[in-house]
C-alpha cells in the first residue's frame, strides 16, 4: 500500500488566542504549534501500522505550509513516516490546501489517503471532502476502525448515536477519529533516523481564493459564576426554570 | 435560489433537517430570493418542510440514495443545484454534512464555511460567522465565488413554522454507481444523540468509578438528558466511548450542560463550551470550571446529586 496522509499544524490547545488590532491576523508571538492531533494520533498512526502489518508499502507525510511548519514534519517522519512532502504555501483556505493536495497525489497514485477528522483551530472537516472530489475518488469520514484485505476495505465510521460500518475498494480517501489508532510517542531512534528521511519542497499551483477572513473577535467575557447555597437545590431548579428556562 | 440539503434518516426527517430549512428560509427572505428544499432517497412527507418556509421540495432518487453513498448524493445536489440555478447551498453540520461538504464545494468551485451558528450579513457581500480556535473565538468570513456552501451547526436557531406543506417535486439528474456499500449501521436507541441533545448531564472522574453512575443517570432521567462524560472516564472504560466530550471526543452545543465531578480542563471546555447554560457541581471551590459555569454548587457531589434530582422531580410532578 502506498500511503499519503495529510497533515497540518495547529496551536497547542492550551494556547492563548489573541488578534492582531483590526483583528484579521492570528498572533503567533508565544504560541506553541503541534502536529494536528487527530492528523498525528490516528491518521498517522494508523498508516503506519499498515505499512508495518504488510511489511511493504510507503507513508508520505504532505504538509502544505511555510518552512516554519518542518519540525511538525519532522515528529511525523520519526513516528514512522518513510519521507515527507511540504507544499510551500499560506494555507488560506480549505479549498486552496485540498487543491495543492490534489495536484501532487494526482500524479502519485495513492492508495490510501488520510486526514484528520478536522483541525483544531477552524473545526473545519472540509478539506477531505474536497480532496476526494477533487481526484475523484471516495471519502470516509470520522473513520474510528479500518481492517484492510487485499484491496478491500472495511471502515467504521461515527454517525449521530452510533455506528456505521461501509465496505469499499482502494484508492480512497479517509478522515480519521479517536479508536483508529492508539498514539504513538516517537522515540530516540526515530527522532535521530528521521533527520536523514527526504522532505522534498514543492512550488504551489496557481489558485485563486473564494473565501477570506473578515475579521476574528475574541467572545465577550462569560457574566461571573453565580454560586448557589448546595442545601438549596430548588433555588438552582427554579433558576435554571425561570431564568434561564432551559427546564 | 437557495437550496437547503434536508437530511432524513431511513426516511425521517430530524430537527437538524427543520432547523436548516428556517435557517435557508430567513437567509433567501435576506437577499430577496426563494427558498428550495432538496430531498433524497427516502423521505416521508418531504412536503411538510414547506411548513419551515420552503417554496419547493425537490426529490432525487437513485442507487446510493437511500443510503447517501457521498459520490452520489453531491452529483445529486450539484446536479439540482445547476439545473435550479441555486446560487446558496445550505446543508446540516452533521456526520453526513461534513462528509459532502467538502464534495459539493469542491464540484462547484464554490467558496465554503462549515459549522455556522448565526445567520448571514448579506448587506456588504455575504459573510458568515463561526466559532473556530475550539470555541475560543468568533471567525467572520467572506464568501465570494459566485455559488456558495455553508453547513450549519446544530442547535444554532429553533425551527419555526412559517409556511405551508407544498407538493414535493421530483427532480431527475445524471448519478454515478455507489462504490461504498454500507453494511451495517448501529445506534444506541432510546436516547437522543449526543450531538443533537438539548439537555446534557456529564460526570468525570469525580464519580471515583462506574459502580457509582447510578445518581447520573437518575438525574439524567429526572431532566430528560442524554448522558456523556470526560476523556479519561471513557478510557477507563467507565463509560462507552461515544459519551466522551471535547476536543478529541463529540463537540457538543446543548441548551443545558450539567458537568458533576469534572475539573474543567481546557480540552475539554473546548467541547462543551458552547452549551447556553452550564452549571457545574464540584467540590474544588478552585476547579477551572467554574469560570466557564453559569450556575455553580461546591459540594460533595454524591450529596448534592441526589437531592438536584428530587429538587426536579418536584418541579415536574
Ligand atoms: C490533547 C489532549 C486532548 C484531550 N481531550 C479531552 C477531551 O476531549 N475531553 C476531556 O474531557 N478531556 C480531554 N483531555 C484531558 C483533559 O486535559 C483532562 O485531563 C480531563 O478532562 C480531566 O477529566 P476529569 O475532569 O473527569 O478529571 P479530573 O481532572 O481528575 O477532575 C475531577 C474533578 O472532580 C472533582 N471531584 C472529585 N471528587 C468529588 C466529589 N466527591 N464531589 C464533587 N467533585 C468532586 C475534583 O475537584 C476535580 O475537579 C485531553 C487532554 C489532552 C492533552
Ligand atoms: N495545511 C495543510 N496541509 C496538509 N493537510 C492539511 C492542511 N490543513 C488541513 N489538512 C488536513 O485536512 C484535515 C481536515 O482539515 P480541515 O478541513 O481544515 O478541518 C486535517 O486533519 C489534515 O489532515
Amino acid at each position: 500500500m502506498k500511503i499519503l496522509v495529510c497533515v497540518s499544524k495547529t496551536p497547542e490547545t492550551t494556547s492563548k488566542i489573541a488578534f492582531s488590532a483590526d483583528g484579521t491576523t492570528f498572533e503567533t508571538a508565544g504560541v506553541q504549534y503541534i502536529m494536528n492531533p487527530y492528523d498525528e494520533w490516528y491518521a498517522l498512526v494508523r498508516a503506519v501500522e499498515i505499512k508495518e502489518e504488510l511489511k511493504k508499502g510507503s507513508v508520505t507525510l504532505l504538509n502544505v505550509g511555510p518552512s516554519s511548519n518542518d519540525t511538525v514534519i519532522r515528529k511525523g517522519l520519526a513516528i514512522g513516516a518513510d519521507d515527507a512532502v511540504r507544499i510551500n504555501a499560506e494555507p488560506s483556505s480549505s479549498l486552496f490546501v485540498a487543491q495543492q493536495i490534489a495536484a501532487y497525489a494526482k500524479e502519485e497514485n495513492f492508495d490510501l489517503i488520510f486526514l484528520g477528522k478536522e483541525t483544531i483551530e477552524h473545526n473545519g472537516s472540509e478539506v477531505g471532502g474536497m480532496l476526494a472530489e477533487l481526484l475523484d475518488l471516495p471519502f470516509i469520514s470520522y473513520a474510528n476502525k479500518l481492517e484492510l484485505e487485499g484491496t478491500s476495505a472495511s471502515v467504521s465510521r461515527e454517525i449521530e448515536g452510533g455506528i456505521e460500518t461501509v465496505s469499499l475498494e482502494t484508492p480512497f480517501v479517509l478522515s480519521a477519529a479517536k479508536g483508529l489508532a492508539e498514539q504513538r510517542i516517537p522515540n530516540m531512534r526515530g527522532i535521530m533516523m528521521a533527520k536523514r528521511k527526504p522532505l522534498k519542497v514543492v512550488e504551489p499551483v496557481a489558485f485563486d481564493d473564494v473565501v477570506e477572513v473578515v475579521q476574528y473577535t475574541l467572545p465577550s467575557a462569560k457574566a461571573a459564576v453565580r454560586m448557589i447555597d448546595p442545601e438549596n437545590m430548588d433555588e438552582l431548579v427554579r433558576l435554571l426554570h425561570e431564568e434561564a428556562k432551559v427546564l | 435560489m437557495v437550496l437547503v440539503f434536508a437530511e432524513s434518516q431511513n426516511g425521517k426527517f430530524k430537527k437538524a433537517a427543520f432547523e436548516a430549512v428556517t435557517y435557508g428560509a430567513k437567509t433567501a427572505q435576506a437577499m430577496g430570493k426563494d427558498c428550495a428544499v432538496l430531498v433524497l432517497g427516502a423521505a416521508e412527507d418531504a412536503g411538510q418542510l414547506g411548513v419551515y418556509g420552503a417554496s419547493n421540495v425537490y426529490h432525487i432518487e437513485g442507487a446510493g440514495l437511500d443510503q447517501l453513498d457521498g459520490q452520489v448524493a453531491t452529483a445529486a445536489i450539484a446536479g439540482a443545484v445547476e439545473k435550479l440555478g441555486a446560487e446558496l447551498v445550505i446543508l446540516s453540520y452533521s456526520s453526513t454534512g461534513k462528509t459532502l461538504q467538502g464534495r459539493v464545494a469542491a464540484r462547484l468551485k464554490a467558496g465554503s464555511v462549515s459549522g455556522v451558528s448565526s445567520l448571514p450579513d448579506v448587506s456588504n457581500g455575504f459573510r458568515v460567522k463561526k466559532s473556530v480556535y475550539s470555541g475560543k473565538a468568533i471567525g467572520e468570513f467572506e464568501i465570494k465565488s459566485a455559488v456558495k456552501v455553508v453547513s450549519l451547526m446544530g442547535n444554532s436557531l429553533q425551527p419555526e413554522a412559517s409556511g405551508e406543506a407544498v407538493a414535493v417535486e421530483s427532480l431527475s439528474v445524471d448519478l454515478p454507481a455507489p462504490r461504498v456499500a454500507i453494511k451495517d449501521v448501529s445506534r444506541i436507541e432510546g436516547t437522543v444523540p449526543l450531538p443533537e441533545a438539548e439537555l446534557v448531564v456529564s460526570a468525570g472522574r469525580g464519580m471515583k468509578g462506574p459502580e457509582n453512575w447510578g445518581i447520573v443517570n437518575e438525574l439524567a432521567k429526572a431532566v430528560g438528558a442524554t448522558t456523556a462524560c470526560s476523556r479519561p472516564v471513557a478510557d477507563a472504560d467507565w463509560r462507552p466511548h461515544h459519551e466522551h466530550v471535547g476536543q478529541t471526543g463529540v463537540a457538543i452545543r446543548p441548551n443545558l450542560y450539567i458537568a458533576i465531578g469534572i475539573s474543567g480542563a481546557i480540552q475539554h471546555l473546548a467541547g462543551v463550551n458552547r452549551s447556553k447554560v452550564i452549571v457545574v457541581i464540584n467540590k474544588d471551590p478552585e476547579a477551572p470550571f467554574f469560570k466557564a459555569a453559569d450556575y455553580g454548587v461546591c459540594a460533595d457531589l454524591f450529596d448534592v446529586v441526589p437531592r438536584l434530582t428530587e429538587a426536579i422531580n418536584k418541579l415536574k410532578n
